[in-house]
This record gives C-alpha cells, sequence and structure tokens, in this order.
C-alpha cells in the first residue's frame, strides 16, 4: 500500500487498549444522565424553595443509581 | 483578622499545613529512580494493581511490612507458617523466589498466591489445584479490625443508653444518634410501613459495617488503607445476606406478583423477566458498591503515580492537590454509598413485605 492510501492506513491505526473507549463512552452517558438530574433538580428548586431537602435527597439517589449503571461498564472495561 | 500576632491567624496555620504535606511529598521520588530501566508506566501500573489486590503481608512504610500467617489445607493435612518464609526477596536488585519446604510440599510465591512447587523446582499445577488457602490475609485482617471498632462502638452506647436512661445523650452516643435516628426514620420507615422493627440490625449493621469499610480506606497510613468493600467477594457476600432476607421473607402477594402477571397472555415473557430480576438487583447493590470503591482509589493512586511518571518535582503541587480534592469527594461517596446499599436493600425488603392495598 503506496502513497495516500498508505499514510492514510498509517495515520488511522489503533494504538492503545478498546477497552478504555468503552469506558470513555460509558463516561459520556453518565455524564448526559446526571447533568439532566441536575438541571432538573435545581429547576424544580427553583419554582419551590422551601421543597429543597426533598428535591436534593431524591436527585442524589437518582445520581448514584445513573452512576451505577456508568461503572457497571467501567467494570467490564476493565475485566477485558 | 483575629486579636493576636499573624502567627495565630487561622490562613497562617492553614498554609503551614500545606506546606508541611508538599514538603512530605517531595522525598519519595528517590525511591523510584533506581528503576530507571523499566518503563515507568508499567512500573506505576503493577504497584497500583498490587496495592488494591490481596496480599500475604501488610505493608507498613516503603517497603518494610508485617508478614502474615499462611494456613494452607491440603489433602494430607493443614500447613502453618508465615508468609515472611515464601515472600520474594531482592538478591542484588533482582527480585527471587523463596521455596519454603512445609510438612507436606514446598510452597512459594507467585503473584502474591501460594502455589505448590514440585521437586524439580518447577511450579506444579496440579498439586496446587488441591490446597486450600485459608491464610489469614489483609483482607481478613482488616475484616477482623472493622469488626472490632463495630463492636466496641456498638456495645459500648448500648451500655451508655442503659445507664443514662431518659437523660440526654451524651459523648459518642450523641454523635450517633442522628446517623440512627436517620437510618430508622428516613430510611426504613417510609420504605417498610410499620414493620420495620424486625429488620432494623440488619439495615443498620450494613450502613455501619459498609461505612467503616469506606472510611478505613481513605486514611492513607498504617492501620487504615485496606480497602475491603473494594473486593468484589465481600460485596457479594452482602448482597447474598440481601438476596436470603428478601426472598425468605416475600409473602404471598410478593410471590404472586412474580409468578403470576396481571394479563394472562403476558405469561411467557414476563416470567424470565421477573426471575432474572429477583437476581439483579443484588447483583447491581454488589457491583455499585465495588466498582464505586475501586474505582476512587485507582484515581487516587493514579494521580500520585503521575509524578513517578513524568518524573519531574513540579508536578508535585498539581498532583497532590488533586488527590486532596479527589479523598473529600471519596469521603462524600462513602457515606453515600453507605446510604444508597441501606437504601436500595430497605426497599426490595419493604416490596417483599408489604400488604395488598
Amino acid at each position: 500500500m503506496t502513497g495516500m492510501i498508505g499514510t492514510l492506513a498509517a495515520a488511522t491505526t489503533m494504538y492503545g487498549n478498546i477497552a478504555a473507549l468503552g469506558a470513555g463512552l460509558a463516561a459520556i452517558g453518565a455524564g448526559i444522565g446526571i447533568g439532566q438530574i441536575g438541571g432538573k433538580a435545581v429547576e424544580a428548586i427553583a419554582r419551590q424553595p422551601e421543597a429543597i431537602s426533598k428535591i436534593q435527597t431524591n436527585m442524589i439517589i437518582a445520581a448514584a443509581l445513573v452512576e451505577g449503571v456508568a461503572l457497571f461498564a467501567v467494570v467490564v472495561a476493565m475485566i477485558g | 483578622m483575629a486579636n493576636g500576632s499573624i502567627l495565630n491567624s487561622k490562613k497562617f496555620k492553614i498554609s503551614l499545613i500545606c506546606a508541611f504535606f508538599l514538603i512530605l511529598g517531595a522525598f519519595p521520588k528517590s525511591a523510584i529512580s533506581q528503576e530507571n530501566a523499566k518503563d515507568p508506566k508499567e512500573v506505576a501500573k503493577a504497584a497500583i494493581l498490587e496495592h488494591i489486590a490481596d496480599s500475604h503481608s501488610w505493608p507498613v512504610l516503603g517497603k518494610t511490612s508485617i508478614p502474615l500467617p499462611v494456613i494452607l489445607y491440603t489433602d494430607k493435612g493443614i500447613e502453618l507458617f508465615s508468609s515472611a518464609n515464601v515472600k520474594e526477596e531482592e538478591v542484588n536488585g533482582e527480585p527471587k523466589e523463596k521455596v519454603y519446604q512445609g510438612e507436606h510440599y514446598s510452597y512459594t510465591l507467585v503473584n502474591d498466591k501460594i502455589k505448590v512447587v514440585g521437586s524439580n523446582g518447577e511450579v506444579d499445577p496440579v498439586a496446587t489445584k488441591k490446597v486450600w488457602d485459608f491464610s489469614i490475609t489483609r483482607n481478613v485482617v482488616s475484616l477482623w479490625m472493622s469488626g472490632i471498632i463495630l463492636l466496641l462502638v456498638f456495645l459500648g452506647i448500648n451500655s451508655t443508653y442503659k445507664k443514662r436512661a431518659g437523660k440526654a445523650p451524651s459523648g459518642l452516643q450523641s454523635w450517633l444518634e442522628p446517623l440512627i435516628v436517620f437510618v430508622r426514620d428516613d430510611v426504613a420507615i417510609p420504605n417498610m410501613g410499620h414493620k420495620y422493627v424486625r429488620f432494623m440490625p440488619l439495615l443498620l449493621t450494613i450502613f455501619f459495617f459498609i461505612l467503616i469499610n469506606n472510611l478505613i480506606g481513605i486514611i492513607p497510613f498504617f492501620p487504615g488503607g485496606y480497602n475491603l468493600t473494594g473486593n468484589i467477594a465481600v460485596t457479594l457476600t452482602l448482597s447474598v445476606i440481601i438476596l436470603f432476607v428478601v426472598n425468605l421473607n416475600g409473602n404471598k402477594h410478593y410471590w404472586k406478583h412474580i409468578f403470576v402477571p396481571n394479563p394472562w397472555w403476558l405469561f411467557p415473557i414476563m416470567i424470565p423477566v421477573e426471575i432474572v430480576s429477583i437476581f439483579s438487583k443484588p447483583i447491581a447493590l454488589m457491583i455499585r458498591l465495588f466498582a464505586n470503591m475501586t474505582a476512587g482509589h485507582i484515581v487516587a493512586l493514579s494521580l500520585i503515580s503521575l509524578i513517578f511518571i513524568f518524573g519531574t518535582l513540579w508536578i508535585a503541587p498539581v498532583s497532590v492537590g488533586f488527590v486532596v480534592f479527589m479523598d473529600v469527594i471519596e469521603v462524600l461517596i462513602a457515606f453515600l454509598q453507605a446510604y444508597i446499599f441501606t437504601l436500595l436493600s430497605s426497599l426490595f425488603i419493604g416490596m417483599a413485605i408489604e400488604e395488598h392495598h
């Protein structure tokens, strides 16, 4: 393979572990999920400031559950 | 500023402490500069994985460590010796394996696992499979330590409550009472209704066991620093306990909900799904706790080994700053994971014992 195709092939070789790519994608999912939870929680607090402690408790619970799912993916990436 | 000279001000004291730790962190660099033949990334990775895994000796400071007893049950009888006999030693800078001649077989330590050595000096895989390892490793010692701490604390406040019945709480009592009342009022009662009394000991034990083990893992020096809840066998045991408690206490409505779905024509799909969900809920509990604790440890250790990978001293303030930040987050995560495990356990138990309404 010579010329342009050769340089293209050499430039797009994958270095490193593909499991790390999987863990990174899981981090994207966790980021989007927890960002949505946080955003809606803050909006709810702005609408009704006296319910702040209940909203905060539920937000932390939901965030821990979403983060659990992302960590399943990290564990699979670690094993693989 | 408060009255008095500048030496009394809080900012000065805090910056003095920070400067002390910063300078302290500068010293270990000389430890690894001998290994310049090896790639620092590989050395760092090996060191991190060794830190997190179980081992037969307890490192105290640098290279010194306390050897722990090895107890093996072979098919010819029980063997008991100190792991100092099989620990790798450095001979002229090269690690060399030591072979220990026990009563029945000879043993050596390969990757922190005991293996049987045959008469020709090679590891014998057939004989190794027949040897069961009941040693007292770091896991076991750490488990005993946290068990002793829990027993001391809770038997202590038990006797204090009896002596001071009716009076206001004081001392250790007043420290733990908010946590215990929190577990009862915010975790047990909303999820389990009025039948919570039977399950309170279980929930309190799980909460404080996980909390103490997580917090011990964050302490960086000697008696702390080993993370028991980052070991998947321990979290597996906790979730198996929850599995048994939920399923042995399930009443008729719980089992009916699983095996007789509402529209009868959903039968073939819903039953496998429900059976899988009986097992997947404790498995999720197990992996969530394990992964959170292990990930926190790996991140803190990796940030410190950045100093060795880059090889310069000027990375140290950045690295140490990040590690302090990560440690604060880890304390938060320790509490949070204990709370989440307890909350989800009480949720599952509540679903199993609730009356039909």
